[in-house]
C-alpha cells in the first residue's frame, strides 16, 4: 500500500478485523433466510421471463404460488425442477402453466431426488454458461478496444424513455464518457417486481427492465466500436429487487451495478432483514458476472454533514468491503463510494476533501473507488456550480480515484440536458488531462493539515467500528449510527417477503463455503 | 444615473443595452445553416443583434450554442405585484420565545416527501438538528416537536401521522419535477386532507426548488418556499399563522 499520508497501519488492520467480526455475525443470520426476490432471481436464471394476462411478471407468479403454500423455504429451484420432472416441460412452460392456473407447484407429486437434482444442475449450468459467455465477450471487447483513462468518466442519462436514453448515451460516449448509468424511474426501488419490456414512460429516470438493459447494452456496443473504447453500462441492484436486477444484469452483460449492503435500509426504509439477505445473494450473482459494484456511502453525506460525519463513510466502507468479499466479490469489483460534499463556504474545505479522498484511496488500494460529485451544495447558480464540479474533478485526478461520477452544473435544477452533460464532460477532461500526473509530483507535508485530518477520520472510524462490534450492526442501525437515520429489525418495507430456509433448501446459485473464488465457473 | 422604472431592460454595461445570454441545443448537425437557425430563433425571441459566440457539435447530429444579444422588450416595474409569504422573519431564539409567550405549548411539525420522490436534501435542510447554512433545523427548537418522516411517504401514512401526532403544521418537500409530477402529488394530498376534514386544522406548507408562494396558494397550500429558505423562515410562518387562527390552534386542542 502506498502511504502518502502516514496512515497508522495498525489501525487499518484493526478496522478490517472489526468489520470482519461485525459482518460475520450478520451473515450467520442471513444464511438462515431467503426472500421472494432471491427466489425470483433463481427463477429468472432458470430462463423464466414474460408476464401473465394481467401483466404480472411470471417470476412473481411462480414465487407467489410457492409462498402462499408456505413452501418457499425449500427454494423455488426445487419446486420448478420437480414440476419439470413430473410434466417433462421447460421452466418457462411450467411458469406459464402456473399463470394459467393449471399447475399448483407445491401440489405436484414429488419426483425422484436424482431427476430433480439433474434438472437443477442442468438449468444452473446453462445460466452459468450464459454468464461466462458474457464475461468472455466483455473481456474481448476490452482487449480489442481498450478502456478510457482513469478516473473513468461516469455520466447519467435519465429521460424516462429508453430510446431517448440511447441518443443521450451515445452522445455522451462520443463526448468522452466511459460509463453510462441509466437512472431508474423514481419509486422503482419500492416495487416488489421487475417491470417487463421496453419502456418509454418514467419520472426522473427509466424503468430497469431486462429488455431496456438489452437495448442500451446493444447501443453502447455500437458506440464502443465507433469511439474505439469499451463503454460500460450501469444500473441499480438496489431496493426490493436487488437479487433479480443482479440476475438480469448478469444475463445482459451490464458492467457496473449500484449495490450497497445498507443503503436500502437507511434511505428507502426497506426492512433490514430483507436487505441483508438480498444484498448477500445479489453479490454472489454479481461476483460470477465480473460486474463492479458501487456502494452508496456518498448518500450519508447528503443527509449528515460531510466534515463531521466523514468517519461514518469509512466505517461503512470497511463493512461493505467485508460483506462483499464474503459473498465472493474480488477487491477489483468493490467500487466503494464516497463523495465531495463539504460545505463550499468552509475554509480549507478543499484540503479536507483531498484528505478524505486520499485516505479512501489508500485504505482500499485495489478497489475501483467511486467518487460522487457535489449535490448538496449545488444551488442553481450554474456558474458557481461548474466551478464546484471543477474542484471535484481536480481532487479526483489528484488522488487517483477510479470511477468518477461527473457533476453537472444544472444539478438541483433538472435532470441533465444534452449540453449540460457535454459541458460537464468537457470540464472533467480539461482538468484531468491538464493535471494528469500532478499526483506523481507532489507529496503531502508530514504532520500537515491533510495528514492530520486523514488520520483523525480513520481513528474515529475505528472507534465507531468498535462500538458497532459491541452492540451489533443491526442494533447500530436501530440507534441511528449511520447517516443519523434510525431503522428497526421489523420496520420498513418488504419484511413479508423474508422466509426462513428449511433444512432441505436448494439454491444452485448460492455460493457455499470454500467457493469464494467462484469455482462454479 | 436615472433609471426609468416603467421601462426596465437587462443591463450589461450600458443602461438599457438589453444585454442577455442564452445557451441551448438545436437538433441539427453543426453547420453555417445551423448557426443561422440559432440566430433567427433568438431574433424571434425579441433579441436583436444575436451573436453566436460558441457552437459545438454534440456528436449525434445536435449542436450546442451560446448566443449573446440585445433584448428589445422591457417591463414596467411599477406595476409588478407578487404573492409573498406574509410574515415577520424571526431568529431561532425569538421563535422559541414567541411560542412560549403566545402559544404556550409545544408546536408539532411533521415533514415528509410524498409520492415517489426520494429526495430529502431540502427537507433535511429544514428539519435536521444541524440545519443548513448555520441555521439550526426544526429538530433543534426546544419549543417545536419535529418529526421527519423521510422520503416516499404514502399519503395515507402521512394522514395517519397527522392524527396520531396531532400535528399543527405539515411540511411537504417535492424535488423531482420531471413532467410536472410534483403538481399531481401535491394536489392529491390537498384533496385527501379536505376529504378527511383535516385541511383547515393544519398549516400546510410546501417547499422545493421549483416551488414558489404563488404556486403553493394556487394548489391550496398555506405557503410555498423556494430555494434559499431556512428553517427559521418556515418556523416564523408557522407560529405567526397559528396565532392568527386562535380558534383552531390555541383553544380546543
Amino acid at each position: 500500500m502506498s502511504n502518502r499520508i502516514n496512515i497508522d497501519e495498525a489501525l487499518v488492520i484493526r478496522a478490517r478485523r472489526l468489520a470482519d467480526e461485525i459482518t460475520e455475525e450478520v451473515i450467520d443470520f442471513i444464511k438462515q433466510y431467503t426472500t421472494v426476490s432471491v427466489e425470483r432471481a433463481v427463477v429468472r436464471l432458470f430462463g423464466v421471463d414474460g408476464v401473465d394476462d394481467e401483466g404480472i411478471p411470471l417470476p412473481n407468479v411462480v414465487v407467489d404460488n410457492i409462498l402462499r403454500a408456505g413452501e418457499l423455504g425449500r427454494g423455488a429451484a426445487f419446486w420448478i425442477a420437480n414440476a419439470m420432472a413430473c410434466y417433462g416441460k421447460s421452466a418457462q412452460e411450467i411458469a406459464e402453466s402456473v399463470a394459467h392456473g393449471e399447475i399448483d407447484l407445491t401440489r405436484v407429486p414429488v419426483q425422484r431426488e436424482e431427476s430433480i437434482e439433474k434438472i437443477i444442475r442442468e438449468l444452473s449450468q446453462e445460466a452459468f454458461q450464459k454468464i461466462r459467455f458474457n464475461n468472455k465477450v466483455r473481456r474481448e471487447y476490452i482487449e480489442r478496444l481498450g478502456l478510457g483513462k482513469e478516473p473513468y468518466l461516469y455520466v447519467i442519462v435519465a429521460t424516462g424513455n429508453i430510446y431517448e436514453d440511447v441518443i443521450q448515451a451515445k452522445a455522451a460516449a462520443k463526448q468522452g464518457a466511459d460509463i453510462i448509468a441509466v437512472i431508474r424511474t423514481t419509486g422503482q426501488s419500492l416495487l416488489d417486481y421487475v417491470p417487463y419490456g421496453a419502456t418509454t414512460e418514467g419520472f426522473g429516470g427509466t424503468y430497469a427492465t431486462q429488455e431496456n438493459f438489452r437495448i442500451m447494452r446493444k447501443a453502447l456496443d455500437e458506440v464502443s466500436e465507433e469511439v474505439g473504447r469499451y463503454i460500460r453500462l450501469t444500473n441499480y441492484s438496489s431496493g426490493l429487487c436487488m437479487p433479480e436486477i443482479a440476475a438480469i444484469a448478469a444475463l445482459e452483460r451490464l458492467d457496473v451495478l449500484l449495490n450497497d449492503a445498507m443503503y436500502g435500509i437507511l434511505f428507502r426504509d426497506i426492512n433490514m432483514q430483507r436487505t441483508f439477505v438480498d444484498q448477500f445473494f445479489s453479490r454472489m450473482l454479481i461476483s460470477y458476472a465480473d460486474i463492479i459494484i458501487n456502494t452508496g456511502e456518498d448518500n450519508y453525506l447528503t443527509t449528515a454533514d460531510a466534515y463531521e460525519e466523514a468517519h461514518t463513510v469509512i466505517a461503512s466502507q470497511f463493512i461493505n468491503e467485508q460483506f462483499g468479499l464474503k459473498a465472493g466479490l474480488r477487491e477489483e469489483q468493490l467500487g466503494l463510494g464516497h463523495a465531495f460534499e463539504m460545505n463550499p463556504d468552509m475554509e480549507d474545505g478543499l484540503l479536507w476533501e483531498i484528505a478524505q479522498a486520499q485516505l479512501v484511496r489508500e485504505l482500499f488500494p485495489n478497489s475501483p473507488i467511486k467518487y460522487m460529485p457535489p449535490t448538496k451544495y449545488m444551488t442553481g447558480n450554474i456558474f458557481r456550480g461548474h466551478i464546484q464540479d471543477g474542484m471535484f474533478n481536480l481532487v479526483s485526478v489528484l488522488t487517483n480515484q477510479t470511477i468518477h461520477l461527473l457533476g453537472i452544473l444544472t444539478e438541483a435544477i433538472h435532470t441533465p440536458f444534452m449540453h449540460d452533460r457535454y459541458l460537464s464532460i468537457e470540464n472533467a477532461r480539461y482538468i484531468m488531462n491538464n493535471a494528469r500526473h500532478l499526483y506523481e509530483e507532489i507529496s503531502f507535508k508530514p504532520g500537515g493539515r491533510i495528514e492530520i485530518r486523514a488520520n483523525e477520520v480513520l481513528k474515529k472510524a475505528v472507534e465507531m467500528l468498535e462500538e458497532i462490534k459491541k452492540i451489533g450492526l443491526m442494533q447500530a442501525i436501530s440507534k441511528g449510527m449511520f447517516a443519523q437515520v434510525k431503522r428497526t429489525m421489523t420496520g420498513g418495507k418488504g419484511l413479508e417477503g423474508v422466509v426462513k430456509k428449511k433444512m432441505d433448501y436448494i439454491n444452485p446459485f448460492y455460493r457455499t463455503e470454500g467457493e469464494r473464488e467462484g469455482s462454479r465457473l | 444615473m436615472k433609471i426609468d422604472l416603467t421601462n426596465i431592460k437587462p443591463y450589461g454595461d450600458v443602461m438599457n443595452d438589453g444585454a442577455i445570454q442564452l445557451s441551448f441545443t438545436l437538433p441539427v448537425p453543426e453547420s453555417l445553416e445551423a448557426e443561422e437557425a440559432a440566430k433567427q430563433l433568438v431574433k424571434k425571441m425579441g433579441i436583436d443583434e444575436p451573436q453566436v459566440v460558441y457552437k459545438k457539435d454534440l456528436g449525434v447530429g445536435f449542436t450546442f450554442f451560446i448566443v449573446y444579444g440585445k433584448c428589445q422588450h422591457s417591463v414596467d416595474f411599477t406595476k409588478i405585484s407578487v404573492a409573498k409569504v406574509d410574515m415577520e422573519v424571526m431568529d431561532f431564539y425569538e421563535i422559541n420565545e414567541y411560542i412560549r409567550k403566545n402559544i404556550g405549548r409545544k408546536v408539532v411539525v411533521i415533514g415528509a416527501t410524498i409520492g415517489t420522490d426520494a429526495h430529502t436534501v431540502g427537507l433535511d435542510a429544514i428539519m435536521n438538528m444541524k440545519g443548513y447554512a448555520g441555521e439550526y433545523g426544526l429538530e433543534r427548537y426546544p419549543e417545536i416537536e419535529a418529526y421527519n418522516l423521510g422520503s416516499q411517504v404514502p399519503i395515507e401514512e402521512l394522514v395517519a401521522k397527522i392524527y396520531e401526532l396531532r400535528a399543527d403544521a405539515v411540511l411537504i418537500s417535492q424535488v423531482v419535477t420531471q413532467r410536472n409530477i410534483h403538481i399531481e402529488n401535491l394536489t392529491k394530498l390537498v384533496e385527501v386532507l379536505e376529504a378527511e376534514g383535516l385541511r383547515e386544522r393544519i398549516i400546510l406548507i410546501v417547499g422545493g426548488p421549483r416551488i414558489n408562494h404563488e404556486l403553493a396558494l394556487e394548489l391550496g397550500y398555506d405557503a410555498g418556499f423556494g430555494p434559499g429558505t431556512l428553517a427559521n423562515h418556515v418556523a416564523s410562518f408557522i407560529v405567526q399563522k397559528m396565532v392568527e387562527r386562535p380558534d383552531i390552534f390555541l383553544k380546543n386542542r
